[in-house]
């Protein structure tokens, strides 16, 4: 199992803001989900078998996610173009951003860039409306680390949004 | 969720091949628009043949909405297990397996019919979505369960990451159903 990069920022840090262009080359910024939940999905690459998977996953699970209030973004280095392609051929409900230029600045600044393979290394964030992180992951770069972790970890701040006198989905 | 993966235990409902006395339980979580699936189909029924009564082997429908015909052909799957039976649900997923190409609803109608069932009726299910959430639910479970893609296999109901060749995978049967029948 590969860890090249370093350790994912941990939970109490403030989420690096930043601004990428997603798949249709417009310009998303972390800052545009104040007051939601946001799970940021670092993978390697498109096209890679194993993110194939997870990305499919994730978009599957859409409603879920929805459901919990929560928008998923995926990143990795490859070009915005590439991730439109991307998208289409796998029928992906998901935004991607192209963390393209400077290439692997925000997966540095959330220290899960691979140097040495000049990818994104595999890793889950989960940020909360203040934009604060709640819970990350770092999964080695061959295995699909699946979508329980995230669930429980927006179902963990649902119930603690729900006690302080918020309301559930 | 570094902890090992545990699969929901097996129950009435699970579409089951091999009886109660077997040493070893193979659950798939799968896919009949999957390719990667398609590719393990054949593996898995010469790993079946080769364990024998050993092992115990169990289809959970698991139909990722990037296979445009997955959900559908999962519906139909469990249409026919109810209308035929058990036997029925085990013709229908090897032709689906068989046939990932031409999972049309017309077509999963004709699958239906080659394994006993009307496929009028099967139809009539998935225009009602009949069990769509059942579906649905299968899916849920086995996401909380660490099911991360398609095919996931769970060993004595604990997630196995390893190889999913033919000698990797008996090998691993193998060491569990001994140490099952050893204890």
């Amino acid at each position: 199992m590969s860890w090249k990069a370093g350790a994912p920022l941990p939970p109490g840090t403030t989420a690096p803001d930043f601004t990428l262009p997603s798949s249709p080359r417009q310009p998303v910024s972390l800052a545009d989900f104040r007051g939601r939940l946001v799970v940021l999905a670092f993978y390697p690459a498109d096209w890679s078998p194993v993110c194939g998977d997870q990305l499919a996953l994730y978009s599957s699970l859409r409603d879920e996610f929805e459901r919990l209030g929560a928008e998923v973004l995926g990143i990795s280095v490859d070009g915005p173009w590439c991730h439109a392609a991307y998208t289409e051929a796998r029928r992906l409900r998901l935004t991607l951003l192209a963390d393209f230029e400077p290439k692997g600045e925000v997966s540095r600044r959330y220290g899960v860039y691979d140097e040495a393979e000049g990818t994104s290394g595999r890793a889950l964030f989960v940020i909360d409306g203040d934009g604060t992180i709640r819970w990350s992951y770092r999964s080695p770069d061959e295995v699909n680390p699946g979508a329980d972790g995230i669930l429980e970890a927006l179902e963990g701040l649902q119930a603690r949004t729900a006690g302080k006198g918020g309301t559930t989905a | 969720m570094t902890a090992q993966r545990r699969a929901p235990p097996v129950t009435d409902l699970d579409h089951v091949q091999g009886g109660d006395s077997a040493l070893v339980t193979l659950i798939e979580y799968g896919d009949f628009e999957c390719p990667s699936c398609g590719k393990a189909y054949p593996i898995l029924k010469r790993v079946k043949a080769r364990l024998g009564d050993r092992l115990r082997f169990v289809f959970r429908n698991f139909p990722l909405e990037s296979h445009p015909h997955a959900a559908h052909a999962a519906e139909a799957a469990e249409s026919v297990a109810t209308l035929g039976g058990n036997e029925a649900f085990w013709t229908m997923h090897d032709l689906l397996f068989g046939n990932q190409k031409a999972l049309e609803d017309d077509d999963l109608a004709g699958y239906a019919e080659h394994a006993g069932v009307d496929g009028r009726a099967v139809l009539m299910d998935l225009a009602e979505g009949r069990y769509r959430q059942y579906v649905r639910d299968s899916f849920m479970k086995g996401v909380r369960s660490g099911v991360n893609g398609t095919p996931t296999l769970f060993l004595d109901g604990i997630r196995y990451d390893g190889n999913r060749d033919e000698e990797t995978l008996v090998a691993a049967l193998q060491l569990v159903s001994a140490q099952a029948s050893g204890g």
